[in-house]
């Protein structure tokens, strides 16, 4: 008798066994070989055989170590096999669709990496549009309770934001009983001298609170301490991060210093952190009580002053309105004259830093969800076609009784790892591309350096990766599960094809649907932008350059006369620079660029008791060189010449809305209007109106009527005009010899923020601009993948049907209907599809019409032309197939079965 | 045609049955099936016990070791009741395979 025993031992020595358990199956092993080699021996072989033969068995494929191995093992993956209890199995059996599911793939790379590229582009998209929606809507301001923040105005009555004079804003803050603290603000312009070249730095001019109602700890020294900020005090100044940097090497021994401001000395006494971002670009803060502006004191000044306030906890922004229009309530019944008829505006801080841009945001988000939406049903496409391949697989397994659960997890499982990975990569995608988006595009997005990855854009990303693995997976899931055995038996392996094929074409008609909906959408936004551009704006923006002046600080405290005479000869020396064809310097408002209004009534009527009752226009106090620079046509009478000045008759020229509006029909011109404290002014022309506010919204903007003072007659200041210049050739050629000529005249003198008209009206459009770009992306990537889509669907059914095809042909088919029939077949998807897409952009690029301009958001035209664009593509992408068609060989073809 | 797979998935449902109506030991097992399929199915110890021990572990067959006088002791197996309940689901669930086949392509399981 062969010593089984040890033979067997032999063979377990690998597997660790617990000798106990390892004694058992040596002993019931060892019983079975006996019993064999027993029987063989009876059956008549030599005992060297049976030997032999038992031994064979022992050792048949090396199974018995394997198998046991895969058994002994103490916590061992199920297999799913015939009716097992599968509630018990899932964990385990998740884990076997997964090793299962990479297996799967990486056998097919290409296929896999296809899916997994479209797929990222897709998330990639919708996280980086994700992320803009989140930094900028979603998340709360970077503040300490942030809710708690909100601006204030002084509300007029056809006006909400109006500016808060200060003397109001003093007894605000004094009787409010809502706030916690409340601060005011503005922003200022100062030559910064000493440090190297002269330079115009931007300022705000703050209260001594304003700091302590943001909750802002300075990165360096202190911020204002209270009564700081009146007239008076010692000159200090806060510095930004940047300007720290860029002056002072952010060296510590910054606050043991002091910078030049126009003509005065301030201490620094802290340094405000890089990461403040309202009013990003401010370089300095000045308490506002250095500034010595008598308007400061007059209650009916405004100056641009603007309050930011934090609300007690648990005070709702109605109350802390209502609070506020109390105190401004009691201050109209004690200064009627300037107050009567004013309020209080109060907002949410966060609202008005976000401003109208919500709406296009979620807009995008919606138009990229398309996107993903489109890369969705492509990916789902290609799982269709390559779950045809695996029908033997799948019928296998259906046979050995996996149920359709089963089946359908297994399928979804697959896809999820497929969103998932192409979601990692997306997410990389997104971090990389919305910064370099925001730096690239042009726009105007506010909170933007807000921008960026946080835990609710990973969440989203982990949600629409898994979305996207259901939504991909779900049809060709469904369609797996359902395989009936005699059906994939009775067809050898191939699959009822009409069946996946009507799936697949319905697939392909959504996708065709998707795309006409953002093509539509990017169509209409590049009409509106085009028709924008052609706006006129009644001026010629073309060649024109705007920059600021502001004469050495020496000129402080020179008397208006010597200001305007340097002025005046400035003037003439840069309207004398080569490439200059007109100059003129300005004050007050500026097309597209900054506004500035006045009170005034008609002369031959009564004056008005409250400065409410009054009439207001845009003032603009210009050159005689305006009209020519800008190129704004007078419509009749004169403009202004060089004997306009402080000697002559006080004169004003109107504009056609202005015109139309206080005279209606009688010739203005001669007719004479009066400001508070002044001559009465005399109209001596009218010129053409020019959009002020904006080239698309400029008729919403309530204040039209435009006035026009000689530069020459008004007080002006030495700092911050504006400049104006028409040249030859480029708008910006002349400016280094303006500079010049600017710089010769004092050295002090500095030039800030040059900027071409043009520029100026393309920042007016950034917004529009950047939606257009976006969506343009958006509907070209969409137009890709949905023509792919169909080339491929296309392509997939011609295979399929290469056999009937073959028979058609044998049969005496031209090859002209062999591509009928298959155009026919592509072509009906596709239109389908083109008009259930017209159909849905009917309803929803109403959401669109906001941002439209000139164009309905039912335009035919553009509906029109991209039907027949996406038509046209979709006729491309079946004829390539088609074509393959006609070229199959009947007798190859039924030999292929 | 039948692969591992299917042979495996089969093997255990022919152990389950051969077990249903009284405990056998291992070898009696591979004798009676490689007997009852006239040669055509052939389980050896290699492939035999590994299956025997998963279906124990799985709780639908349990293993004891039982002596009788004269004899070396022997490990018999005996169809659970979870077993029982396994046996039926497969018994049906071949059945209608088998169905599917014959409707298909003509062959008769009976």
């Amino acid at each position: 008798m062969p010593e089984w025993q040890e033979e067997i031992r032999q063979r377990l020595a690998g597997l660790n066994l617990a000798p106990e358990r390892e004694a058992e199956i040596v002993e019931e092993l060892s019983q079975h070989l006996e019993d064999r080699y027993e029987d063989l021996l009876a059956q008549g072989n030599t005992s060297e055989a049976a030997f032999q033969i038992s031994l064979t068995e022992l050792n048949e494929s090396e199974l018995l170590v394997r198998e046991l191995r895969r058994v002994e093992r103490r916590f061992e993956p199920e297999p799913i096999i015939f009716g097992a209890n599968r509630r018990s199995n899932m964990i385990s059996g998740v884990w076997q669709d997964l090793r299962y599911g990479v297996r799967a793939l990486l056998k097919n790379p290409a296929f896999s990496t296809v899916v997994v590229l479209t797929l990222a582009l897709g998330i990639g998209a919708n996280t980086a549009l994700f992320s803009v929606v989140n930094g900028v809507l979603l998340n709360p301001l970077p503040f300490p309770q942030p809710d708690q923040l909100v601006t204030l105005d002084q509300s007029k009555p056809n006006f909400d934001m109006g500016a808060i004079p200060y003397p109001n804003f003093r007894d605000l803050q004094k009787e409010n009983r809502t706030f916690s603290s409340m601060a005011i603000s503005r922003g200022f312009g100062f030559s910064l001298l000493g440090a190297g070249e002269a330079e115009r730095v931007s300022a705000r001019l703050i209260s001594a609170d304003f700091f302590t109602v943001l909750d802002i700890k300075p990165a360096l020294g202190r911020t204002l301490a209270p009564g700081e900020d009146e007239p008076g005090a010692g000159p200090v100044v806060l510095i930004s991060a940047d300007l720290w940097q860029r002056k002072f090497g952010a060296a510590e021994d910054v606050l043991s210093k002091s910078l030049t401001l126009d003509d005065k000395t301030y201490s620094i006494v802290g340094v405000i952190p890089a990461n403040f971002s309202l009013f990003r670009g401010t370089d300095v803060y000045v308490p506002i009580g250095q500034w010595n502006s008598p308007a400061l004191q007059r209650r009916g000044a405004g100056l641009g002053l603007h309050g930011i306030g934090r609300i007690k906890p648990g005070v709702t922004i109605d109350q802390a309105q209502a609070d506020l229009n109390g105190v401004m309530g009691r201050l109209a019944e004690t200064y009627p004259d300037t107050n009567r008829g004013n309020g209080s505006k109060v907002s949410s801080l966060k609202e008005r830093l976000i401003g109208g841009i919500g709406p296009t945001l979620w807009i995008l988000l919606g138009a990229v969800g398309f996107v993903l939406l489109i890369a969705c049903v492509n990916v789902s496409n290609l799982l269709l076609a390559r779950s045809t391949g695996r029908t033997r697989e799948f019928a296998i397994r259906a046979a050995l009784g996996a149920g359709r659960w089963r089946l359908l997890r297994q399928s979804l499982t697959e896809s999820m790892l497929l969103a998932l990975t192409g979601g990692v990569l997306g997410l990389i995608l997104a971090g990389w591309g919305t910064r370099t988006a925001l730096a690239v595009l042009p726009t105007t997005l506010p909170r933007a350096t807000e921008v960026g990855l946080d835990a609710r854009v990973l969440v989203f990303t982990v949600v629409i990766s898994l979305l996207t693995g259901i939504l991909s997976g779900l049809a060709p899931a469904l369609k797996t599960a359902r395989w009936r055995l005699s059906e994939t038996l009775k067809e050898g392996g191939r699959v009822a094809s009409s069946a996946r094929g009507r799936a697949q074409g319905i697939l392909v008609a959504v996708e065709m649907a998707l795309a006409v909906v953002l093509l539509v959408g990017a169509g209409l936004m590049i009409r509106s932008l085009n028709a924008l551009w052609n706006v006129d704006p009644g001026f010629r923006s073309d060649n024109v350059l705007t920059f600021g002046l502001s004469l050495s600080p020496s000129m402080k405290t020179a008397t208006s006369e010597a200001v305007h005479a340097n002025l005046r000869a400035l003037s003439d020396q840069i309207a004398t620079s080569p490439g200059v064809q007109a100059v003129s310097f300005s004050a007050g408002a500026i097309p597209l660029a900054g506004e500035d209004d006045l009170f005034f009534w008609l002369d031959d009527q009564p004056k008005p008791a409250s400065q409410s009752e009054m009439k207001m226009a845009l003032v603009y106090r210009v050159e005689p060189g305006y009209l020519p620079a800008m190129g704004i046509p007078l419509k009749h009478g004169r403009f202004f010449t060089a004997q306009d000045d402080e000697r002559s008759q006080a004169v004003v020229v109107i504009d056609e809305v202005f015109a139309h509006k206080y005279f209606g029909d009688t010739d203005p011109v001669g007719k004479r209007i009066r400001q508070d404290g002044q001559d009465a002014q005399q109209i001596v022309g009218v010129v053409g109106h020019v959009k002020q506010w904006s080239l698309a919204a400029d008729e919403e903007q309530s204040l039209q009527a435009q006035l026009y003072e000689p530069f020459r007659q008004v007080g002006v200041s030495w700092a911050g005009v504006g400049v104006l210049v028409r040249s030859e050739g480029s708008a910006s050629a002349p400016f280094d010899s303006i500079r010049r000529v600017v710089q010769n005249h004092n050295k002090q003198n500095v030039i800030s923020r040059p900027q071409t008209m043009n520029d100026l009206i393309a920042t007016s459009l950034a917004e529009r601009q950047f939606s257009m770009i976006l969506l343009d992306a958006f509907a070209v990537v969409a137009l890709l993948l949905a023509s792919l889509g169909l080339y491929g669907v296309i392509s997939y059914l011609v295979g399929q049907r290469t056999h009937e095809l073959g028979i058609r042909l044998a049969l005496g088919a031209q090859r002209r209907d062999v591509l009928r029939l298959v155009l026919k077949h592509g072509m009906k998807m596709a239109l389908a599809g083109v008009s259930l897409g017209l159909v849905a952009a009917l309803g929803l690029t109403r959401l669109l019409s906001k941002m439209l301009y000139g164009v309905s958001a039912t335009d035919p035209m553009t509906f029109a032309v991209i039907a027949f664009l996406l038509t046209t593509v979709a006729l491309l992408a079946c004829i390539v197939p088609a074509r393959r068609a006609t070229k199959v060989d009947p007798l190859i073809a039924l030999r292929y079965e | 045609m039948l692969d591992n797979e299917v042979k495996r998935g089969s093997t255990e449902m022919l152990i389950l049955a051969l077990v249903e109506d009284r405990p056998r030991h291992g070898y009696e097992i591979a004798k009676l099936i490689e007997q009852r399929s006239d040669g055509v199915l052939q389980f050896h110890v290699a492939s035999l016990y590994p299956l025997l021990y998963r279906l124990e572990k799985r709780g639908l067959i349990k293993g004891r070791w039982v002596e009788k006088a004269g004899q070396r002791r022997r490990r018999f197996y005996k169809l659970t009741a979870a077993g029982q309940k396994i046996l039926a689901q497969q018994r049906q669930t071949w059945k209608d395979f088998f169905f599917a086949l014959d409707r298909v392509a003509g062959i008769n399981p009976v």
